[in-house]
């Protein structure tokens, strides 16, 4: 194996290892260790989601969206009303409130899981209906001029949600947002629960992204992101398959809003900013390899890793500069990754795999002549 | 062959870039199941026609019909679907993506283009994905490429990205192809066999060639009829001998070399 085919491996095992080590030392609990790594999980499933939606926007259709946190932002608050009872006191105030009314087939005792159900569908189908909206005036702009504009629109909304008081109650944010099968389990035990549909909802919607873009479909979103020209030139509608891969990452960033919503249960518009809801997915994304969605879920993991263990270091006998500086430093480390990785690994840990389409594969597969050049796996480059 | 009526007219388009005209009241038109050359001197504005024909260029006026069908003003993939492919000057392949991929992004109607297909009713697209990898092998095959079809287009040398360009209007059945100089940069071997690939296509399959091309011997080899541009304008039409013997060519392009 070259020493370069040990950096995925090796960043994989450094990050499990002190995810393990770290708290256990901290807490020489079993219990807690394992709450601590469930947490984890499930925050991992969660931000995986987003990145898995911002690879099929920038991996594979080479939108450059920089503005994943109005997707995220609407995707968390959309779940949050449909699945919340009707404001109690004139103190809270929020639109939607839906909860109570959700409880459509009483039989199956629907209340326990069909609200959150249709908020996760009410998140996607809104941030759909959303990226639709932006796409029509934004997708038709140079790349630059995108990201510029998605970045705009992520802060509008997020000001929007701040300032009308009436529509997710300001700053105060939503608490008490219901838990997703909150009365199966004891509420010590819940975060099993959420994990458990963290990552049922990741596999799912992996599944989809992967059958989706390694098929006819997704061949067209890649050809997309190398040259429009060729690709209109070779009679495909270059605007509309935008327009569906920049919806479609936006439904999967939806999904990945309302789970955070369902996990935090209380969520307020200051939880989003664009370090923490766009920028930090670029970072997952870049680490994890562009165009990869196992990528996608690895940088999720590494990095959102490397964003924990900076908290567990608080625990050490840390030099007093360092100490105070933690958070400052986190920041200025990720920074440093993207472009470390940029420079040196600009395809990621993961890169993305050079024969794509499964139909290809299969058939090749099938064809005995063919089967010694069929290495669906060869890395890129 | 010579009586065939005319499959493409251009009439008296103009296309002007900030004042400037890169096609200033052309009129011209191709006849079908023929090979058409259209040659000029540098700035002539040929390639600008094959933008304007093919829909990467709105013009500014005029009329573009193909087949009695108006089609200036659609966009490209539309034209794609009337039957005009083109290739590109200086090739665009696509990139990270294998030969392969190249070619089988081509063909019109592929059923999995549509999300739902892949997702929920993969046996139809499996069929299909079959009939279009085989096509795409066959036409590998044609211009000499199949052993790199696993290769990323970025990887291949300059001739083999303009036999790409070519393979890719192979992908579907069009009426024309438009080749913007399909000669430069393949070398002469290949070159041979690619003008008997074209006459062969041309008269069996009766496609409508139109070539932008400077090699006046390839053009005198391929070509039934030549079109001369001249400043945006059309200047002269006839065989390749005709051509070569006109004044106004002569004096317009060839700088008399070939008196």
């Amino acid at each position: 194996m070259k020493p370069d085919r040990l950096i995925t491996p090796l960043a994989f095992a450094a990050v499990t290892a002190a995810i393990i080590i770290m708290p256990a030392e901290r807490s020489r609990d079993f219990d807690s260790v394992i709450s601590f790594l469930v947490t984890f999980g499930t925050s991992v499933a969660i931000f995986s989601l987003l990145v898995l939606g911002l690879n099929v926007q920038w991996g594979y259709t080479g939108i450059f969206n920089f503005g994943v946190m109005a997707f995220f932002l609407v995707g968390a608050f959309t779940a949050a009303i449909i699945t919340k009872g009707p404001a109690e006191t004139e103190f809270v105030q929020y639109v939607g409130g839906f909860g109570e009314d959700l409880n459509l087939i009483p039989f199956l005792d629907s209340d326990q899981w069909l609200p959150f159900l249709v908020g996760i569908l009410g998140a996607a189908v809104f941030c759909g209906v959303l990226a639709f909206l932006v796409s029509i005036p934004a997708l038709r702009l140079r790349e630059d001029y995108l990201a510029i504009v998605t970045i705009g629109i992520a802060e509008l909304l997020r000001r929007v949600a701040i300032e009308e008081s009436g529509l997710v109650n300001g700053t105060r944010g939503l608490p008490g947002i219901p838990r997703p099968l909150g009365d199966l389990v004891a509420p010590g035990d819940y975060k099993f629960v959420i994990f458990g549909i963290a990552v049922v909802i990741l596999i799912l919607v992996f599944i989809a992204v992967e059958r989706g873009i390694r098929s006819p479909w997704g061949r067209v979103l890649r050809a997309v992101r190398e040259d429009e020209m060729t690709t209109a030139a070779s009679g495909k509608n270059v605007f509309a398959f935008k327009a569906q891969g920049f919806v479609l990452g936006a439904v999967v960033m939806g999904i990945g809003g309302a789970i955070f919503s369902y996990q935090r249960g209380a969520i307020s518009p200051e939880n989003f900013n664009h370090f923490f809801g766009t920028f930090i997915f670029w970072a997952m994304l870049i680490v994890g390899g562009s165009g990869n969605n196992k990528g996608a879920i690895l940088g999720a993991y590494v990095v959102w890793g490397f964003w924990r263990i900076t908290i567990l270091l608080q625990a050490y006998d840390l030099p007093v500069f360092l100490e105070t500086r933690i958070f400052f430093i986190r920041d200025f480390a990720i920074g440093a990754l993207i472009v470390g990785f940029l420079l040196l690994r600009p395809k990621g840990l993961l890169p993305e795999v050079r024969r794509v389409s499964i139909w290809v594969d299969r058939l090749r597969r099938s064809m005995p002549a063919e089967a010694e050049s069929a290495d669906p796996h060869a890395p890129a480059g | 062959m010579e009586d065939s009526a005319p499959i493409l007219e251009v009439e008296s388009v103009v296309k002007s870039f900030d004042g400037v005209r890169a096609v200033s009241r052309c009129s011209l038109s191709v006849r079908g199941r023929t090979i058409t050359g259209l040659i000029g001197p540098n700035g002539a504005g040929k390639t600008t026609l094959f933008n304007l024909i093919t829909g990467f260029l709105k013009p500014t006026s005029g009329h573009i019909l193909f087949q009695d069908e108006r089609i200036d003003g659609l966009p490209p993939h539309r034209i794609f679907h009337r039957g005009i492919v083109r290739t590109f000057q200086i090739p665009r392949e696509l990139k990270t993506m294998t030969v392969l991929e190249n070619l089988m992004l081509v063909p019109p109607n592929q059923v999995g283009e549509q999300i739902w297909n892949p997702l929920l009713f993969g046996f139809r697209v499996s069929r299909q994905e079959r009939l279009i990898y085989e096509k795409a092998l066959e036409v590998l095959e044609f211009v000499d490429l199949v052993h790199l079809r696993d290769e990323y287009a970025a990887n291949l040398s300059g001739g083999q990205k303009k036999l790409l360009e070519l393979a890719r209007t192979l992908m579907t059945d069009p009426a024309m192809i438009l080749l913007d100089e399909p000669g430069a940069g393949v070398n002469r071997v290949l070159m041979r066999k690619l003008v008997d690939n074209i006459e062969t296509l041309c008269r069996e399959l009766g496609i409508t060639f139109f070539v932008i091309e400077h090699d006046m011997d390839l053009i005198t080899r391929l070509c039934n009829t030549v079109i001369v541009m001249s400043q945006g304008e059309f200047l002269a039409e006839g065989s390749p001998e005709e051509i070569k013997q006109d004044e106004r060519v002569l004096d317009a392009y060839l700088g008399g070399q070939y008196r």
